[in-house]
């Protein structure tokens, strides 16, 4: 493991199923009388957000809370921020308090990136920009391995499962993510969307394209919807909220033509009745409640893995 | 304890149990934990990984065979519990598996292959504690090699070896090297 997670490229297959064989040996942990071990105590996780964000800020809470460790929440507004303090000295602020790892969700591409090479402590990406969101890669690849592998399955890669990531991939740093993590991980992702909601460089990342959502659906094993992000959105990337529904929305009808065991993701927020229908997202199929759980199991996992053991070599140190 | 790859006696290391005496080893174990359970009533095995957990599986075999007793068996992970999780890279981690019912009230026997600093058992007690609430803990180990840091003891013995701190005590089990054996090697006893 190295010793930030920027990004789900720096994952080899065998970093990738350590975190998802730690996560299946942690996920014992939800049906426990006491749901906490002391690996982390005294160690101090900094939850630096300058997004919104509920799921995301609450699960590395928990996450860190169930390890011992403290954690510190400090979001944008109400701070310093506000009174226009840069990114870095709010990193030296927190490098001085002692923080051993900063979570970190900013607006910018490369946020992260910048704080890693500011602070002692790892830094573990939250989202940042339209970037990346690994950690949300690695729960949707233990999601998908638990329900299509079995709960249970170790040392087990996603070889040979077909996945479509449908809709706004050019906002999306949780698509990012995942076409990078998954084919790490041995599956087929294929892209689903208009055109004008695929990246310029889509051509150079390890996956197919495709235009046509209903020709994926019944070669696909596991469907993951995006949210349309409309505060990214500063130009018409599509006729009508409704015309992309039609063409790209997953509703019962198209739900029907998945083949027999396959999985509905959405990585949250949903839009009901835009990219997903209510009775899609609330069928069987659906794992979203899931993601949510098996994130706090995940985001475990990596904190274990990034702070549990000796302190990485300094380097990087605040100049 | 657990080596990279499989030691061969002669050549890594001085044989002192062997297949036959591993078997006699765990048959008398047996027999104590029936003795000392009065009968093996409430009585669970867990096995410490790696090789803690064959020996508690065979254990609770030759407990049925003797009486049989249908002993519930499992494993419980200590990693998180360790007190020298900072002196090395993160670890990857071991199988809890608890029985159906769980601790509470049971008497929880404790299975390791080697006890020698104490250190694995006290991080046991500490993962047991979390997982409820036992009317009593024993300990059986195949190996006690001596030098205990913490104030912990065995109930159940299968070999006191007598060793210097610079040698390696290893226990290879078929379930995980592919066959059994206990060989010492370091200082003096290469052969």
């Amino acid at each position: 493991m190295k010793r930030h997670l920027i990004s789900a490229a720096d994952l080899s297959r065998g970093d990738a199923l350590l975190i998802l064989d730690t996560a299946e040996e942690l996920a014992s942990l939800a049906d426990r009388p006491i749901k906490k071990l002391p690996t982390l105590r005294g160690r101090t996780v900094v939850n630096l957000f300058y997004e919104d964000s509920t799921r995301t800020r609450i699960s590395f809470e928990a996450a860190a809370k169930r390890l011992s460790a403290d954690v510190i929440n400090f979001s944008a507004k109400g701070s310093s921020v506000a009174k226009g303090e840069s990114l870095k000295d709010t990193a030296l602020t927190l490098e001085a308090m002692g923080a051993d790892a900063v979570v970190i969700r900013h607006g910018a591409s490369g946020a992260a990136h910048r704080l890693a090479g500011w602070v002692r402590g790892s830094v573990l990406n939250a989202g940042d920009g339209t970037h990346e969101h690994p950690t949300q890669a690695l729960l949707d690849a233990f999601t998908i391995r638990r329900r299509l592998k079995g709960a249970g399955a170790r040392d087990a890669g996603l070889d040979g499962l077909r996945v479509t990531i449908v809709g706004d991939v050019l906002h999306s740093r949780v698509a990012r993510s995942n076409v990078l993590l998954l084919s790490t991980l041995g599956a087929e992702v294929t892209l689903a969307a208009p055109p004008t909601l695929l990246p310029l460089a889509v051509g150079s990342w390890p996956c197919a394209v495709s235009y046509d959502l209903d020709s994926e659906l019944p070669k696909s094993d596991v469907v993951m919807m995006l949210r349309v992000q409309q505060e990214r959105m500063t130009a018409a990337y599509f006729p009508s909220v409704r015309e992309y529904s039609r063409r790209y929305g997953l509703d019962a009808a198209r739900m029907a033509r998945l083949p027999g065991p396959a999985i509905v993701m959405h990585p949250g927020p949903m839009n009901r009745g835009v990219e997903i229908a209510a009775e899609v997202a609330d069928s069987v199929r659906s794992t979203i409640v899931e993601q949510v759980a098996n994130g706090v199991t995940t985001r475990m996992a990596v904190l274990y893995l990034l702070l549990g053991g000796m302190e990485f070599p300094a380097t990087g140190v605040a100049q | 304890m657990c080596a990279t790859r499989i030691p061969v006696a002669g050549r890594d290391g001085l044989a002192v149990l062997d297949a036959e005496e591993i078997r006699r080893a765990l048959t008398r174990i047996a027999h104590e934990i029936l003795e000392r359970t009065r009968g093996g009533d409430g009585v669970i095995l867990l096995g410490i990984p790696t090789r803690g957990v064959p020996l508690a599986r065979r254990l609770a075999a030759r407990i049925g065979e003797f009486e049989g007793l249908d002993v519930p068996c499992g494993s419980l992970d200590v990693t998180m519990h360790r007190d020298d999780l900072r002196l090395h890279p993160a670890r990857a981690l071991g199988r809890t598996e608890l029985p159906p019912g769980g601790v509470d009230g049971k008497t929880v026997v404790l299975v390791d292959d080697v006890l020698y600093s104490g250190r694995t058992v006290r991080a046991a007690l500490d993962a047991l504690n979390d997982l409820g609430r036992p009317r009593a803990v024993q300990l059986a180990v195949l190996v006690d090699r001596g030098h205990r840091e913490l104030p912990i003891r065995a109930d159940y013995v299968g070999k006191n070896l007598p060793t210097s701190q610079r040698e390696v005590v290893h226990v290879l089990l078929t379930e995980v090297d592919g066959q059994d054996g206990v060989m010492i090697a370091g200082e003096g006893r290469q052969p």
